[in-house]
Formats: structure tokens, C-alpha cells, sequence
């Protein structure tokens, strides 16, 4: 498969955007309005969700770290529009907006942020580790590239049980560097798993930039070692990602196979809301808001007579509500109650467990 | 009872769990068509199949991350990584994924796994295939470590390890594969978390596991012949650990040796010693001993790798030097 795109290392401000608007179909052949609009809203609420999110963390709500999806909301909403409810999902740390996208409430999402036992993973993971069993969301993980052999591993479970789920693997474009990206991509084409490798590129791995840190940089081409078919898509266009997305993951449920996908698309903001990038130059920094999916995407969508502008405030606005319903609800969630403490630190229940407190002493009277 | 070797009782025990619960299946490298560097899968691929004995290529992150990830949907994977000197290869995956699934993720999944692997020096392997470092997986919450010593308890407890619903890090030895002993015909589960006092005795405690604990019974035997009464503690598990079968122990002999495989420094015996201080000081005699590796990376030359390998020899001397310390003429 060709790639669709080819976005260069370097450019003037605007350039990648003017050639992708040249791409894109403005009338929108053959797709429904209201689905248009709830793409447009749903990467609306991961924006707002992410700000509001940045917002809690300044306001010291939020510990940890916190990585947002800004900038990379049409790539998430046309993925996860790929993905059927059976399908299984892992991600990195960045994964707020896949988990909203997956089918988690944005309430339970948030109240993980704030560390609240209404949090998806009820206060104990926290941004880096959201992680929903009915959605299947099986994890965002901190670690670059510790997601990929489990998701291999997953999809090893659903060949050796026989159906026909598929599973997708997120990662930034800095994980393609590392050992568990060859191990992981080898084994899946070896033993014919249906994985679908999605490397989110935004051209930076914190600040180093990808072709400082990758001899191919060419990253869709990083599984051609493991004769894995790769695909490069505009991650800034939701209808692009969607459809070539689908395709991946239907293929790879009926031909039983692994494929890579790279998104590329560009960084709103730092690698993590603590980042200023200062590292960054005012050309590139502008580069990234002149390539604003969202802004792309309204003004087609403008263009094409589907978001007026009653339409559009009225978005806006239910998307503000919702956003502050989560963060209200966060906010009012209790802690995890410290006697929970020792709750989860094994499933199967096991003699001599310690379960000390720091203070006390090994041999409880 | 059956006598049978210690790679018997493995194999008999993987070969009864894949057939009781279709969730069982095994992957390592050579595995299969090789039938496991140490021969413990042997026959397996031929009876089960290539889905339920899966050879895999040398990437132990890779595939022990695949076992987590199976796992994570209910499967019951077996892992073999040939020796526990790979293992650190895994350990991303072991210490940061297995170890920390169930928990990080509020409860939602566990990680019902086994990891089998040996250590073991006295091969002529050299500093890299002849490590001993459970203690790096002993230390992490949210793992649990067997060491069985015995052809019976290498049953149960892998019965046990299997059936868990944790990642259970299962450690063998390349000494104990061809040691025997009775394993009986029924089916036993073994606990895990529980040592074991495997000899009674009165002068002294004697704490071991996997092949220290063999030889450890072997010491006791012997000098029960020169009348001195050693009470051996099999830990049996590493983690978690169980405290108050030690303590107890030490509580009625006065004095304890710890003889261990790994390295002294930080190592399990001085867990089980930091223990015994604290749960028996009134009762102490004398300073805790512990019999352990040299502290160098193990030499390939036979008379270096055996001089630097605890043994028998080493500690019966140190149990004389603990016994004279509490004032008994013994040697």
C-alpha cells in the first residue's frame, strides 16, 4: 500500500497544511452529517478535555505527569472509528483521549487524573495508566514500549482461543527505537497475530527530534524487516485515519496479520503540560497551530455548509458542559480510602503477605 | 510412593495441568522441537501440539511480555526462560508489567502466569550463566517467587504456581534436576508463602531453599551422626516470605546459619537474618551466620568456580563456629 502523505522534516509554516487541504475532499462524498459532527465533537471534548486537564494541573488537582493529546485529536477519533466495541486496545502514556474515545465517561477519566477512587483505574494509575475492562482499554503504560509485547501477547490469546478480535497498539514515534518495537513486531508476523501498530508520529520524542533519533525515519517503513506492511496517513484528517485505519484492522482480522500504521501530526503544546519547549523554534511552534486538526477540520466543515454557527456553539457549548461535569465530579470523588491500601497486590489471596506500614514493625504483636 | 527425578515431577506436573485446564499452554525457546535445553518439555510437543507448546525466537522481553499479554485475556501461560541469567532480559516485562498489572490498574486484571526458570553455578558455565538472582524478583510486590528443593514439593508448588491467579516466578536449579525423591501419586497443592521444617532438630536452625535446602538436609543428616541436633527450614517461597516458621524455629535452637546460592551482600539471607534479629533478639545466642557466593562474578577454572560456590564443607563449618560461639564443644 502506498503511503498517503509524505510530510518532509522540514517546511514554512503552513506548507504541510496548504498540501493536505489540497488532498482532502471538501464535499465530503457519501458521508453523513451528523456522523461529521459527532467526529467534530468528539475531538472538540478531547480538546477541552485535555486544556481543562492542563488547567487542574497547574492548579496543582493533578500530580504525576500529565501528556495531552492536543494536536492529535483526529488521529484518536478516526482510530478508535476503526476499532469494533471487541476490539482491544493498548496505549502509551498519552492516552486520556483514546480512553473518552474507547467508550470511558470523560467523568471517570478525569477523576483518575485527581487520583479519586472513581477513577478508572480507581485512583491507582493515574494519567499514565487508565485502563478499562469493559471497554476494553487495556492499558495506557509508562514505560516506551512495554505495551507492544502485550499486545502481542493479547493477540495471541484471540488466535489460540480461535475469534476474531483484532488489537491495537498505540505508541509514540520514539518507541521505534527500542528493543521491545523489534521483538514485538518480529513475533507478530512470525506467528500471524492481528495487531495493528499504530506509531503516532509528531516528529518529536520529548525534544529530540525523529530524525536525530531514528536511522530510518521513515517509520512506516520501520516493520519492513518483519515483511510487515506499513501505511503512513495524515493524522491531522479524521476521514483519512478512519478509513485507512479500517482497512488495516479488517485486514488484519481476516487475513490473521500485523500491520504498522504511522499517523503523523503535530504537538499543540510540550511533550507534557510541565514542558514549555523552549527548544522549539517560533517557526516550528507556529508550524503546530497552523496545522490544528480541529481548525482544519471546522473550516471544511464550514465550507462544506455542514457547521453553521448556531450548530457550532451549540457543540461548543454542550462539549464546555461536559468537560465541567467531569471535572466537577472529580473534584467531589473521595480519595481511595487508606485502608484499601493492600487491596490489589495480589489477585489469588497468600499467606505471609506483608502488609506493614512503614512504621511498623516486621513482627505484629 | 513413586521415586522420580526432579525433571519428572516437572514434567509430569505440566503435562497433568495442560491436560486438566485447556488455558495451560507452554512457550519458551527450544522448547519444542528441541524439547527444552534441560529436557523438562520433553515429549510435550509431540503429545500437545505446536499451539500448547509453542517454541519461540531468543527475545525473552518479547515473549514473556506476550505471556503477560496473554495472560491479561485468561490464559494460563507457562513460560520457560532457559536460565535465570536471561531473565534479565524480561525484566521490563517481569517487574514493570506482570508485577505491576493487577495492581496499577485498581484490580480490573490479573496476570495469571508461571515463570519457570533455573539458576545455578557449579556447571563450568561462567559469570554469566551461573547467576543466582531471585532476590531481584524476591524484592517486588506483586510477584510471587517459589523455590521447591525436592522432587514433591517442585510438583505442588508448580501445580500451585500454575493455578494462581499472579505472575508466580517458579525457580529450579541445574543442580536439582536429577536429584530424586518420593512424589506421591495424588494430586497435592502446595502452599505458597509457607517454609517448611523438613528436619526437626534443637541445637541449631538451619535455613535453606532450592538446592541450598538440599543440601542443607544432607548437612543435618550427617551430623546428626555426631549428635548434634539441626533443625532445617526449607523457605520454599521467597515471596512472600514466611517469617514465623524461621522465627519459631529460632526461638527454640538459639542460633541460626542461613546458607544461600546468591550473593551475601543484600542478598536473601540477609532478609531472613535483619528477621530473626527482629523476631527473636531475646532469644539469640549468637550472631546470625550466613553461607554464601563469593562475591566475584564466577570464574570458568573448576578449582576457582568450586572454591567460591557454597558447599556441604562450608556449611557444617559454619554451623561448628556458630555451635562453639553458644559455647558447644563440637568438630
Amino acid at each position: 500500500m502506498a503511503d498517503t502523505a509524505k510530510p518532509k522534516a522540514t517546511g514554512k509554516t503552513g506548507s504541510r497544511r496548504r498540501a493536505a487541504r489540497n488532498n482532502a475532499d471538501s464535499h465530503f462524498n457519501g458521508e453523513k452529517p451528523e456522523v461529521l459532527l459527532d467526529y467534530y465533537r468528539q475531538m472538540l471534548l478531547i480538546r477541552r478535555f485535555e486544556e481543562r486537564a492542563a488547567q487542574a494541573y497547574t492548579q496543582a488537582r493533578i500530580g504525576g505527569y500529565c501528556h495531552l493529546n492536543l494536536g492529535e485529536e483526529a488521529t484518536i477519533v478516526g482510530l478508535m472509528e476503526a476499532l469494533q466495541e471487541r476490539d482491544y486496545l493498548f496505549t502509551n502514556y498519552r492516552e486520556h483521549g483514546y480512553a473518552i474515545a474507547k467508550g470511558t465517561h470523560p467523568r471517570e477519566v478525569m477523576a483518575e487524573l485527581y487520583g479519586r477512587s472513581t477513577g478508572v483505574s480507581k485512583g491507582w494509575g493515574g494519567s499514565m495508566h487508565l485502563f478499562d475492562a469493559r471497554t476494553r482499554l487495556l492499558g495506557g503504560y509508562g514505560i516506551v514500549g512495554g505495551q507492544l509485547p502485550l499486545a502481542v501477547g493479547a493477540a495471541l490469546a484471540i488466535t489460540y482461543r480461535g475469534s476474531d478480535e483484532v488489537v491495537m497498539c498505540q505508541m509514540g514515534d520514539g518507541t521505534t527505537n527500542i528493543g521491545a518495537f523489534h521483538e514485538s513486531l518480529n513475533i507478530a508476523s512470525l506467528w500471524n497475530l492481528p495487531v495493528i501498530f499504530v506509531v503516532i508520529n509528531n516528529f518529536t520524542g520529548m525534544g529530540t527530534p525523529v530524525e536525530r533519533s531514528s536511522a530510518e525515519p521513515e517509520l512506516y517503513k520501520r516493520g519492513s524487516a518483519y515483511r510487515i506492511e506499513g501505511v503512513r496517513v495524515d493524522g491531522r484528517d479524521v476521514l483519512a485515519v478512519r478509513d485507512t485505519a479500517t482497512t488495516l484492522v479488517e485486514r488484519a482480522r481476516s487475513e490473521h496479520r500485523p500491520f504498522l500504521l504511522e499517523a503523523f501530526s503535530y504537538r499543540m503544546k510540550g511533550h507534557s503540560v510541565v514542558d514549555p519547549a523552549k527548544y522549539r523554534t517560533k517557526e516550528e511552534a507556529e508550524e503546530a497551530l497552523a496545522n490544528d486538526p480541529i481548525a482544519m477540520f471546522e473550516e471544511r466543515l464550514t465550507e462544506a455548509g455542514i457547521l453553521t454557527d448556531e450548530i457550532k456553539k451549540e457543540i461548543a457549548e454542550s462539549v464546555k458542559a461536559e468537560v465541567a461535569d467531569a471535572a466537577d465530579f472529580a473534584e467531589n470523588s473521595p480519595h481511595p480510602e487508606v485502608s484499601t491500601l493492600f487491596d490489589y497486590t495480589y489477585a489469588t489471596p497468600v499467606a505471609n503477605e506483608s502488609r506493614r506500614m512503614p512504621a511498623d514493625p516486621v513482627f505484629a504483636e | 510412593m513413586p521415586v522420580i527425578t526432579y525433571r519428572q515431577a516437572l514434567r509430569d506436573t505440566l503435562r497433568a495441568e495442560m491436560h486438566r485446564d485447556e488455558n495451560v499452554f507452554l512457550m519458551g525457546e527450544e522448547i519444542g522441537v528441541f524439547e527444552g535445553s534441560y529436557k523438562i518439555t520433553e515429549g510435550l510437543l509431540k503429545e500437545f501440539g505446536e499451539r500448547r507448546v509453542r517454541d519461540t525466537p531468543i527475545a525473552e522481553e518479547g515473549f514473556v511480555g506476550a505471556a503477560v499479554g496473554a495472560a491479561m485475556l485468561g490464559l494460563r501461560p507457562v513460560v520457560e526462560i532457559m536460565t535465570i541469567n536471561f531473565s534479565l532480559l524480561a525484566l521490563d516485562q517481569i517487574v514493570n508489567h506482570a508485577a505491576k498489572i493487577y495492581g496499577m490498574f485498581g484490580g480490573q486484571n490479573s496476570v495469571p502466569m508461571v515463570i519457570r526458570t533455573p539458576g545455578g553455578g557449579g556447571q563450568q558455565l561462567g559469570a554469566t550463566h551461573s547467576q543466582n538472582v531471585e532476590l531481584y524478583y524476591a524484592f517486588v510486590p506483586g510477584l510471587k517467587v517459589v523455590a521447591p528443593s525436592t522432587p514433591a514439593d517442585a510438583a505442588a508448588l508448580l501445580r500451585a504456581a500454575i493455578r494462581d491467579d499472579d505472575p508466580v516466578l517458579f525457580l529450579e536449579n541445574l543442580g536439582l534436576y536429577n536429584t530424586k525423591g518420593e512424589v506421591p501419586d495424588e494430586e497435592v497443592v502446595g502452599e505458597i508463602g509457607r517454609a517448611a521444617v523438613v528436619r526437626e532438630g534443637t541445637d541449631i536452625t538451619l535455613v535453606g531453599y532450592s538446592r541450598m535446602a538440599m543440601i542443607a538436609t544432607q548437612v543435618a543428616d550427617r551430623l546428626a551422626e555426631e549428635g548434634i541436633s539441626v533443625e532445617v527450614v526449607d523457605l520454599r517461597s521467597l515471596r512472600p516470605l514466611d517469617r514465623e516458621t524461621i522465627v519459631n524455629s529460632v526461638k527454640k535452637t538459639g542460633c541460626a546459619v542461613v546458607a544461600e546460592d546468591d550473593w551475601l551482600t543484600y542478598g536473601i539471607g540477609a532478609e531472613i537474618a535483619a528477621s530473626i534479629q527482629e523476631g527473636a533478639f531475646d532469644y539469640l545466642d549468637a550472631p546470625v551466620r550466613r553461607v554464601a557466593m563469593a562475591e566475584v562474578p564466577l570464574p570458568y577454572a573448576k578449582p576457582l568456580e568450586n572454591a567460591a560456590l557454597p558447599s556441604a564443607e562450608s556449611v557444617t563449618t559454619v554451623i561448628y563456629e556458630t555451635l562453639r560461639a553458644v559455647g558447644r564443644r563440637v568438630g
